[in-house]
């Protein structure tokens, strides 16, 4: 089972920042991470990630710096700001909205 | 990794880069994904060129990549259109009715401006300053139009900027300014300020608050300052063609120019204009932000050489000729503030600090140092002469204008000093710019009554 494209772009930033929360990281290592996290089954388009960084970025977010990788490659490292720790809160906050609502409703399905 | 897969990779390198919206570091940043892709895949087992299409495939479509890159980066888009491609934008193919659009309304604000000669108030017979403080409203109210119907805004929501445009109409027109007063000139110079961001709201799509268009906005006020300059310098030379061939012949044409051709298309310049930025912006690089690079240094440079002189000589700021000493004052902040902005409105905010931003600080800091010498020496006149309307404008106008542009150089420092992002910088100036409307929209309707009318 593949995860939607809609549900995908939506569950993006709360991931990225949550991943970041985990300590610094760059854009191949966090792609690696969501699909451990979900067992492989929330796949995304890899190149789709970047912009997503970069808004990111651009909002304060996260920040982001050029940095010297173990293979001798310039790898650009990507890490939390206060600001995005507040943010990962406000949509912490809103996912367990959704979240809860949906589940009281699945168990009422469950249930009929 | 052997030959053809560094050769693979190198063609992909390129045909990224042809893509104008990812810029060079992004693409090193997606070609370090893809190596580390590439590096997965072959310890898994696949081989070299196996593993390169698959990591290709991954990284996905490359149009819609750069789609969302340049959605990311809107100050790409400025330049370059990759979104007009999209289909869905239906300006797309709007082109010849918006040069249309575009003419009809530049022909409107034509005849507005000759619409009060109609009733007998006429330029040359008492009339100057009415239309001096008039001179937004023949204009703006089209401009309005022009960009509610260019982003497809409806009537109905529309119409709600006509309430702030009706105000300007009834505070320029209801005072009984004194003769030659100076809050009849104050009217005057302040009412576009506080209009123009009626104008920025409609550009924004009345979505000033929300979306990310006010920097677009002030691009777009940059390069209609300089297409309006050019289109007044061949207006200027079709006029001295005017002037020169009906002379050959023995005939004046003065009325004509002065009564026509000046007042017509001073109006319609501006609408005109205005399109030809819109139009012409992915064809022409902005030249607001070149001026910028040229320019900062220079004023840098002239800055510090005057304040090393006041140091040595001693001499300080002459405040006899107070009025005119503050209102080059407020002059000087002004020109430094577009400095800045315009500096901001080209700059790719993720870039590291370079050479350009620290000058840019040392800028702001000696015109602040300047305004500061200055400032004490003007309070203390005022402290003795008291209050004229110009002056409390152009004080408050310096004190707006100074918190900006100190906070602006705390901001700066913090991002040299790589402690802050250039985006909070960015943020800022964005969130300031009511405030200039603000204070021009008080000066026109308190101020007036609060002197007398004077």
């Amino acid at each position: 089972m593949d995860v939607g494209k809609d549900l995908v772009a939506a569950s993006a930033t709360p991931l990225v920042l949550a991943i970041l929360a985990e300590g610094e990281s760059y854009g191949y290592a966090i792609i690696k991470r969501v699909g451990e996290l979900s067992g492989g089954e929330l796949r995304w388009t890899d190149g789709m990630l970047y912009p997503v960084l970069h808004r990111l970025e651009r909002q304060g977010h996260i920040a982001a710096k050029w940095s010297e990788s173990e293979s001798g490659r310039r790898r650009r490292y990507y890490r939390i700001t206060r600001e995005g720790r507040a943010q990962l809160e406000e949509q912490r906050r809103q996912w367990q909205v959704v979240d809860g609502a949906m589940r009281g409703l699945w168990m009422t399905a469950a249930l009929a | 990794m052997d030959r053809s897969i560094e050769q693979q990779i190198a063609q992909w390198r390129a045909y990224v880069r042809r893509r104008q919206a990812i810029h060079g570091p992004d693409v090193e940043e997606l070609e370090g994904h893809l190596r580390d892709q590439l590096q997965a895949l072959s310890d898994v087992g696949l081989a070299g060129d196996e593993a390169f299409l698959v990591a290709v495939k991954r990284m996905g479509n490359l149009d819609a990549l750069s789609r969302e890159f340049a959605r990311a980066h809107s100050e790409r888009l400025w330049k370059q259109l990759v979104m007009a491609s999209d289909g869905s934008d239906p300006s797309a193919n709007r082109a010849p009715t918006e040069k249309l659009v575009a003419v009809c309304l530049a022909f409107a604000a034509a005849i507005a401006v000759k619409l009060p000669a109609l009733f007998g108030i006429r330029w040359n017979d008492g009339g100057a300053m009415f239309y001096f403080r008039n001179a937004s409203l023949f204009v703006f109210p089209l401009l309005t139009v022009y960009f509610l119907w260019k982003r497809g805004v409806g009537a109905a929501r529309g119409l709600r900027l006509a309430l702030p445009l009706a105000a300007g109409v009834l505070f320029a027109n209801v005072f009984p300014f004194h003769k030659g007063g100076d809050t009849e000139v104050l009217t005057a110079l302040h009412l576009p300020i506080a209009l123009w961001l009626v104008v920025g709201i409609a550009y924004t799509g009345m979505r000033w608050f929300t979306g990310g268009g006010r920097m677009d906005f002030v691009r777009f006020s940059g390069e209609l300052v300089i297409y309006y300059a050019l289109l007044a310098l061949g207006g200027g030379v079709l006029i001295l063609f005017t002037l020169m061939l009906f002379e050959s012949i023995g005939m004046h044409a003065q009325w004509l120019v002065r009564d026509w051709i000046v007042p017509c298309g001073a109006a319609g310049a501006v609408l005109i204009g205005s399109w030809l930025v819109e139009a012409k912006q992915s064809v022409i690089e902005n030249m607001a932000p070149v001026l910028t690079r040229v320019f900062t240094p220079m004023f840098t440079v002239l800055l510090l050489v005057f304040l090393a002189t006041m140091l040595v000589t001693g001499s300080l700021i002459d405040a006899n000729v107070k009025r005119e000493v503050l209102i080059l004052l407020d002059l000087l902040l002004v020109l430094v503030l577009g400095l800045v902005l315009y500096a901001a409105s080209a700059r790719d905010p993720q870039a590291p600090p370079d050479l350009f931003d620290r000058l840019q600080l040392l800028l702001v800091v000696s015109a602040l140092a300047v305004d500061a010498v200055a400032l004490a020496t003007i309070a203390r006149r005022i402290s003795l002469f008291g209050f004229t309307p110009n002056r409390v404008a152009a004080l408050g106008e310096n004190l707006i204008l100074l918190v900006n542009l100190a906070w602006s150089a705390w901001l700066n420092a913090r991002f040299v000093g790589g402690r802050g992002s250039f985006a909070r910088l960015e943020r800022w100036q964005m969130a300031y710019l009511p405030v200039y409307s603000g204070w021009a929209a008080i000066v026109v309707i308190v101020f007036p009554p609060l002197f007398g009318y004077r």
